[in-house]
């Protein structure tokens, strides 16, 4: 996919009871950083800040790195430390 | 294939364990994660599982790949039970087949080890004293009640 659309931010156990929703959808430019969304998911979720340090995020069902880029289409999924087992 | 499997359901761990009996094979582990009553003294009266299970299920996969390039297995299966679990409930079961014994304890040993590291599931305890708590890993130290080890 080229241009602009939305990305799908997902949320899991704590972090969507902290961002008091188990999903957003974000409108994005064209390809943007992990990072940028992140700080968007910040902003719109202000619950999520005090987790901000522990929280794991992925893309597209795989672990992500802030430098990993998102495009429109994309997953994105925000969760705490995971504590299955 | 290795049998990779989330459900609500309670788990077969006879199935599960005869999934990967194989003329291969020499040794068969099974592991079995169970609810627990009492950790650190804190009282549990019942505990819930939530799952990212796209993801949870790929990771599982990749779980198995891995151990398969680490180990000589011949046959894996894992399945992990979501939902509210009662106490002594078995929440993961993981069973693996190998040539001789050491290895099957082995993999066996990093497969749990890495799927808790690693897998998308939350354990949320309900306690006896009416809280009701997410556990993380890394939140141990923020919260009185906070455990990392479940299993």
């Amino acid at each position: 996919m080229t241009g602009a659309g939305t990305v799908t931010v997902l949320f899991f156990a704590a972090a969507r009871d902290a961002a008091g929703t188990a999903q957003l959808q974000l409108p994005v430019p064209a390809k943007v950083t992990l990072a940028q969304i992140q700080q968007q998911v910040l902003r719109h979720a202000g619950g999520l800040q005090p987790l901000q340090s522990l929280l794991l995020w992925a893309v597209n069902n795989q672990y992500a790195l802030p430098a990993t880029m998102v495009q429109p289409g994309d997953t994105v999924a925000c969760f705490p430390p995971v504590s299955g087992g | 294939m290795p049998v990779i499997h989330l459900t609500d359901q309670p788990l077969d761990y006879t199935a599960i364990t005869e999934s990967v009996r194989d003329p291969a094979a020499g040794a068969v582990v099974l592991f079995l994660g169970t609810v627990r009553e009492f950790t650190a003294g804190q009282q549990t009266e019942h505990l819930e599982y939530e799952a990212y299970r796209e993801m949870a299920e790929s990771s599982l996969k990749q779980l198995a790949d891995e151990a398969s390039a680490r180990f000589p297995i011949v046959k894996t299966a894992i399945v992990h039970r979501l939902g509210a679990l009662q106490l002594s409930d078995v929440a993961v079961a993981i069973a693996v087949s190998t040539p001789h014994r050491a290895q099957a304890f082995a993999a066996g040993q990093w497969l749990i080890d890495t799927l808790k590291q690693r897998v998308p599931i939350w354990k949320r305890e309900h306690y006896t004293d009416g809280r009701v708590l997410w556990q993380h890993p890394a939140a141990v130290a923020d919260s009185a009640a906070g455990q990392s080890e479940g299993t």
